[in-house]
């Protein structure tokens, strides 16, 4: 067969399957596979990565020779070749991607990598609402429609699907987006009777889907549409910024079965396969994430989480003594000592502090301390959002250990130095049957012979609105001040003392 | 390919998925999302299907709408990931 022949078959959509590209997509998604699985470690990370860039190039290429858009000549009344407008057309919308792609991946500050992230989800939801939309208005060039133009009841099926799991995903991203980045306020908004109004459009959603399979009528196509774009907005709105984590987990989840959903109506096994791995990758996260909250994935959804802990944190409060401490304490304390768990959270992000901290970390190794840093898995914004903060300020990962490594150790830690983290290390967790916070894992931090707490005063509560025990311990020491202040006074000290 | 095998491949990628996702390391779940914005963004392939079809000039448009949004998330999402993934050093000794 000349290759003529082979895209005008492929470019009828009417032929049979080409075999060879049905393996350059098996491939693609076999890449795929093995680029989540260098992400077992850091050191096979980025071989990983090339795998996917690698899986993604056959899977376009592939599709770009097989779908050529072909010139129709009027007088043989048949395809006379490619049309280069056409190909000129698509090349320059993959170039204008790949230069805003570029340009927002090299910009944003590895703080910002939440609302990163859940923009880019929003558009995969977009992008699947075009494609669906797409194939809607077009079904005989995806070759899901008889020669009247019926479209086969399974696509019918799975179109719908597509279209409202990538209308869900794109509305919840941009209500996620907007939360993360501060142009949305983090606290829940909740609409009278939203359960109701929800569980309804859910209801209709559901219903329109399962109508579009005997009319296939425009008005049932957009109005799935419109309500499937409504109920991402309604769904992520109540939800507080506390729970957000668990949120941008599940989206990227809903991006993945978006994704998958369209692999079924063009019968494509790349697009199943990696549909299949994002979406469990993103159940999983957003498991991760809840069994770190110790929150229900139920009771997330639900929303309100913060509001009223909110309203329960206003309460009245016991003055209870506490020990304020400064830096040439800190300091002093941290270069007697033999072994020094840092516990950094989201605060010190903010305060930019991740630099202070790792050259004061060096400067305690070069005393001789061992320094390590222990992460709870809700300390960023995001599932490891942390750890990259780490490694942005050159902490070498074999430094960094996770909870579950960590907390055996601080009972043989001199100092527990708290940075920009509050909750995660309350021990009222573990005890307090009354605490919202109550069967969360904590990192046990009030077992260090002595644990100094960095915080901007004595006033503020964590997320969830809770007071600590652990500031108002024998072996504490408040050192109150900016996280990033606070670090450069300490290693400041440090430098000065000439231990 | 009918319907059934499509299926197959679906529920055994689900399978796979999740046994490679677990076994991914804490520390690179950041990435992990990253990437598989990135790699889910594979939606290009109907993408540019919709953008080369002859037909509607709509669907055309849709398509290559999508193509853009799809190589924003797959040149980002890449870029992003690698942008991470280099900064994970070991101890320098």
């Amino acid at each position: 067969m000349d290759i003529q022949s082979i895209l005008a078959a492929a470019a009828d959509g009417h032929g049979a399957v080409n075999p060879w590209a049905a393996i350059a997509y098996l491939v693609a998604g076999v890449l795929f596979i093995l680029s989540l699985r260098g992400l077992s470690s850091p050191a096979t990370a980025q071989s990983g990565n090339r795998f996917g860039m690698i899986g993604m190039t056959i899977a376009v290429v592939t599709t770009l020779l097989t779908h050529m858009p072909m010139k129709f000549g009027d007088a043989t009344n048949s395809y006379t070749g490619v049309d280069p407008v056409g190909l000129i057309e698509i090349l320059a919308a993959i170039g204008i991607g790949a230069v805003i792609g570029i340009v927002m991946a090299r910009r944003i500050a590895m703080t910002a990598m939440p609302q990163l992230v859940a923009a880019f989800h929003s558009l995969v939801g977009l992008a699947a609402v075009a494609v669906a939309a797409a194939a809607y208005l077009n079904p005989q060039a995806f070759g899901i429609a008889d020669a009247a133009g019926q479209i086969f009841t399974v696509s019918r099926i799975e179109m719908g699907l597509g279209i409202a799991i990538g209308a869900i995903t794109f509305s919840g991203s941009v209500i996620a987006f907007l939360k993360l980045n501060g142009n949305m306020s983090g606290s829940p908004i909740m609409l009278p009777g939203r359960h109701i109004i929800n569980l309804g459009t859910l209801a209709a959603i559901i219903g329109l889907v399962a109508y579009f399979t005997v009319d296939q009528s425009p008005w049932v196509f957009w109005t799935v549409t419109g309500l499937s774009f409504a109920i991402g907005f309604l769904l992520i709105i109540p939800i507080g910024g506390a729970d957000m984590p668990v949120v941008v987990s599940m989206l990227n989840s809903y991006s993945g079965w978006a994704a998958a959903a369209m692999g079924f109506t063009l019968g494509n096994t790349a697009m199943i396969i990696t549909g299949a791995l994002v979406g469990s990758s993103g159940a999983i996260l957003s498991y991760i994430m809840c069994r770190a909250m110790n929150r229900s994935f139920i009771s997330v959804i639900a929303g309100g989480f913060g509001a009223e802990a909110a309203a329960s944190g206003g309460g009245s409060k016991e003055q209870r003594p506490w020990k304020p401490g400064s830096a040439d304490d800190a300091a002093f304390l941290m270069s007697q000592a033999d072994t020094v768990i840092i516990v950094p959270g989201y605060g010190m992000a903010v305060a930019q502090a991740q630099h202070a901290l790792r050259e004061m970390g060096d400067l305690l190794k070069k005393e001789g301390v061992t320094v390590k840093y222990a992460i709870h898995p809700v300390a960023g914004r995001m599932p490891g959002h942390m750890n990259v903060l780490l490694a942005e300020a050159n902490v070498p990962y074999d430094e960094v250990f996770e909870l579950e490594d960590i907390n055996g150790e601080f009972a043989q830690a001199d100092v527990a130095f708290v940075i920009g983290a509050n909750d995660v290390t309350n021990p009222s967790a573990k005890t307090d049957k009354t605490s919202p916070i109550y069967g969360m894992p904590v990192l046990d931090v009030e077992k260090a012979k002595t644990v100094l707490f960095v915080k901007r005063s004595m006033g503020g509560v964590g997320y969830a609105g809770v007071d600590n025990d652990v500031f108002y311990m024998d072996q504490t020491m408040m050192l109150l001040g900016d996280a990033k202040k606070m670090t450069d006074d300490i290693v400041k000290a440090l430098n000065g003392g000439g231990h | 390919m009918d319907f059934i095998a499509i299926f197959s491949i679906f529920i055994l990628a689900c399978f796979v998925g999740y046994f490679v996702v677990w076994s991914v390391t804490p520390a690179l779940h950041t990435p992990l999302m990253s990437v598989t914005n990135a790699i889910s963004s594979v939606i290009i392939v109907g993408a540019l299907i919709a953008s080369a079809a002859a037909g509607s000039a709509s669907s055309k448009w849709l398509g290559l709408a999508a193509v853009v949004m799809a190589s924003i998330n797959i040149f980002g999402g890449f870029a992003v990931t690698a942008r991470m993934l280099a900064m994970y050093k070991k101890k320098e000794r």
